[in-house]
């Protein structure tokens, strides 16, 4: 006997069939049973009930790029912290990049990630196997066989792979199975020992620059080979005007290409970097202004397709050191829909096509019968209070880690509550968020 | 006027009246060297720390003759000999530094901004001899003491800066602290040392002689010999055909143009030898107006809570302020006082 569960009063954001309207949301055997309008649907008796008043409901959020560092490094995050900061980020499932360690790049690593994110029993897990053994870029790694295993697409992310010709094997060799390559594009050579990106800023700090070009060169490249190749190209953490400009290029002549963007990309540019604040060093850097602005109009146009954290947990210890030393990577699940929302109404993104690049689009790239809201789908839902205004405070999140740029930074929208396969996963505390509106009240006033 | 900082971890954003102020404490110290006992007892008590991560043999000497002269203890800690061989983290090494109440620490690392680093983390002043290729305050004080004394102010200065500007620390504050002097700047090198941002930092130019051309300053910097084979010039030999001070390159400048390097010198390399020893080199009284600059920084960072309770009288212009301190045996009885002296 399962039970039902009615989220009512809210207001339905569902891509795939442009429904943007209030509804109320019943949920039964994990699925989505129906959609109704406010207050027709008399609440069964068994059924626990959600108010979702003043409030959107969305297909829960999919992250196609998340670091959820187990096996290996779970003193950085484990796949039940990391989970349970995807849900409390409004997120409903995650991909994981390959770069644990063992690395996944073999159906045992593979079954073990599936195996303790399904205890966990928070977001769903989807592995993303390395296209090389070992990451290391010289042969590929059993790619069909991760794949019988469960991966979703493969990546070699934090390694670009240097040797042209594996790049266009791998594109080749993954249509047997329809998977998407994920490539980090950087040009190592291009970027040499930089820990920056390249302009002002790096000059001003005497900090080494990673150019633009690094990543331009490397995107143009695989563009390149996959006219021949066949296969599917997505481009992660897209960063560079031009390297936007590129896909949008091979979109137009019809090319598989896809592309996802960061909120810390949307949002920082190198600016940030000042004083040295190892929080803002990441790879792809943080770029110029004008690249900022070519993103967000990338999202607009469509040639950018998925908005991905790259959520990448470190100890406080390997933050707090050197510039030089410090390593890349910042947690994102936890801020991203809150930034996107902001990002959204100041490049005047609507709903629908924000929460199609937070979630429909990301499912649609790496096949997954997610990222709907209506009948018959299966039931992950975010409910999201768009108005909520709250203060990041790293140290409260669910991660186990706290490297973010954005700590104290006022910000507005927040999912309340999660929903992964029918069940109530997290919901916002519900003094926190009492006491919040409050006080939003009171400043109003 | 007073010195309002606790750290100096860099020119970038100092005003002409701070920098003006420095360079005018740096000129009253450099009596003290000039005297039969070359000791005052203004630091008395007070310990200073250096943290050498990378090699020095000149900065290191001036910082540590500077606090001698002050009557300052000085430890003096490096890489090579220190925790950090063992893998220590910078900040471990620095806590326990701080840890042993040191009332400065001087810090030179290969690592930009790791002075800022520190100095957000530990209590006592730190100063930046040197933080990758970020700044190197003292040595662009002390090179703006060295112009100040020969030409007398740094209006309508042209000033070149010649070689690896891309990599340097001493071009950067210098840039810094020039610009906010009033100087006119020329970037000079090969245009792998010159990105194209560096047009906001003055004029660019790749060829020597135009370079140079009436200039009243030539600032020549040091080349690191191990970016050889890292794609920015094929060879040293090819580097210096085009870019060594030579000579020849010396009479497209003004007259009585002055030349500065900070030192150590590749003769023949960057400088000719004959122009490194020759008339327009004040590359001697660099190094001895680094000692006055590095007791001034000491005296104003060490000093600065006892400072901020003086008041401290405004000079008149061509006065000259020089610190004379009570030889009382009591540490207390040790505040410098100013003697007032007409230049």
């Amino acid at each position: 006997m399962s039970k039902s569960l009615l989220i009512c009063g809210g207001h339905v954001i569902d891509p795939a069939s442009g429904l943007d309207e209030p509804r109320d949301v019943l949920i039964e055997d994990g699925r989505i049973r129906s959609l109704s309008e406010p207050g027709r649907l008399a609440a069964a008796s068994s059924s626990h009930q959600l108010d979702a008043s003043g409030c959107w409901v969305v297909p829960g959020l999919i992250d196609m790029h998340t670091h959820l560092r187990e096996p290996g490094y779970e003193y950085k995050e484990t796949i039940e912290t990391g989970t349970r900061a995807a849900v409390a980020g409004g997120y409903t499932a995650v991909a994981c990049m390959a770069n644990t360690a063992p690395i996944n790049d073999n159906a045992a690593v593979t079954q073990a990630i599936l195996d303790r994110a399904e205890a966990a029993g928070l977001a769903r897990v989807y592995p993303i196997g390395a296209v090389s053994k070992g990451l290391a870029g010289l042969e590929l790694a059993e790619i069909g066989e991760m794949h019988r295993a469960g991966i979703v697409a493969v990546s070699d992310d934090g390694m670009p792979i240097t040797d042209g010709g594996l790049m266009r094997r791998a594109l080749e060799y993954t249509r047997m199975f329809d998977l998407p390559v994920i490539v980090h594009e950087e040009d190592r050579a291009i970027a040499g020992d930089g820990v920056m990106n390249e302009g002002e800023m790096s000059l001003r700090l005497g900090l080494r620059g990673i150019p633009a070009a690094a990543e331009e060169a490397m995107i143009a490249r695989d563009i390149q080979l996959l006219e021949r190749s066949g296969g599917r190209l997505h481009v992660a953490h897209i960063s560079t005007a031009a390297g936007v400009a590129l896909v949008r290029d091979a979109k137009r002549r019809g090319l598989a290409v896809t592309a996802e963007l960061t909120p810390h990309h949307f949002t920082l540019t190198d600016d940030a970097v000042a004083g040295y604040n190892t929080n803002a060093k990441m790879n792809p850097p943080l770029r110029s202004g004008r690249d900022v602005e070519a993103v967000r109009q990338g999202l607009l146009d469509g040639t950018i397709d998925a908005i991905a954290t790259d959520h990448a947990p470190h100890h406080r210890d390997e933050k707090e050191t050197e510039f030089d030393h410090a390593l890349n990577g910042i947690v994102g699940l936890e801020t991203s829909l809150s930034l996107s929302l902001a990002m959204a109404a100041a490049i005047g993104l609507p709903p629908l096509r924000l929460f199609a690049a937070m979630s429909l689009n990301a499912a649609r790239i790496l096949r997954l019968p997610l990222g709907e809201l209506s009948e018959g789908k299966e039931a992950d839902v975010a409910v999201i209070d768009p108005t909520l205004k709250w203060t990041v405070d790293a140290t409260a999140f669910e991660s186990k880690s706290r490297n973010s740029p954005f700590g104290g930074m006022e910000l507005t929208g927040r999912a309340v509550y999660t929903i992964v396969r029918g069940k109530l996963v997290w919901q916002l505390d519900g003094a926190a968020r009492k006491s919040e509106k409050k006080s939003r009240v009171k400043v109003n006033a | 006027m007073s010195f309002a900082h606790r750290h100096l971890l860099g020119l970038e954003g100092m005003s002409r009246e701070e920098l003006t102020f420095l360079l005018d404490t740096a000129s009253s110290f450099k009596e003290i060297s000039e005297r039969d006992i070359k000791k005052v007892p203004t630091l008395r008590g007070k310990t200073v720390v250096s943290f050498f991560y990378e090699a020095s043999t000149r900065t290191r000497a001036s910082f540590e003759i500077a606090a001698k002269r002050m009557s300052a203890d000085f430890i003096s800690l490096s890489g090579g000999t220190s925790s950090v061989t063992k893998g220590e983290t910078l900040l471990d090494t620095a806590r326990n530094l701080a840890a042993m109440r040191p009332d400065a620490i001087i810090l030179r690392h290969a690592s930009s901004g790791a002075p800022a680093f520190l100095a957000a983390r530990v209590e006592c002043p730190i100063i930046n001899a040197g933080d990758g290729a970020h700044e190197h305050p003292t040595q662009a004080l002390l090179d703006a003491l060295t112009i100040r004394e020969r030409k007398g102010s740094f209006e309508n200065l042209t000033v070149a800066i010649v070689g690896d500007i891309l990599h340097s620390r001493v071009a950067r504050s210098n840039i810094f602290a020039l610009h906010a002097l009033g100087a006119k700047i020329r970037l000079v090198g090969p245009p792998t040392f010159l990105p194209p941002e560096m047009r906001h930092w003055g004029e660019v130019t790749s060829n020597l002689h135009e370079g140079v051309a009436d200039a009243d300053v030539i600032m020549m910097l040091r080349l690191q010999i191990e970016r050889q084979g890292k794609h920015f010039f094929p060879t040293i030999d090819e580097y210096s055909r085009y870019f060594c001070l030579t000579k020849d390159a010396v009479r497209k400048a003004k007259p009585d143009v002055v030349i500065l390097h900070p030192g150590p010198l590749n003769r023949g390399v960057e400088i000719a030898s004959d122009v490194a020893d020759g008339p327009y080199s004040v590359i001697m009284d660099q190094v001895t107006n680094g000692v006055a600059v590095r007791m001034a920084i000491l005296y104003l960072l060490i000093n600065r809570p006892r400072l901020e309770e003086t008041d401290r009288p405004r000079l008149e212009e061509n006065e000259r302020e020089v610190p004379v301190v009570t030889t009382s045996a009591n540490d207390k009885e040790t505040r410098p006082r100013l003697r007032r002296k007409v230049g």
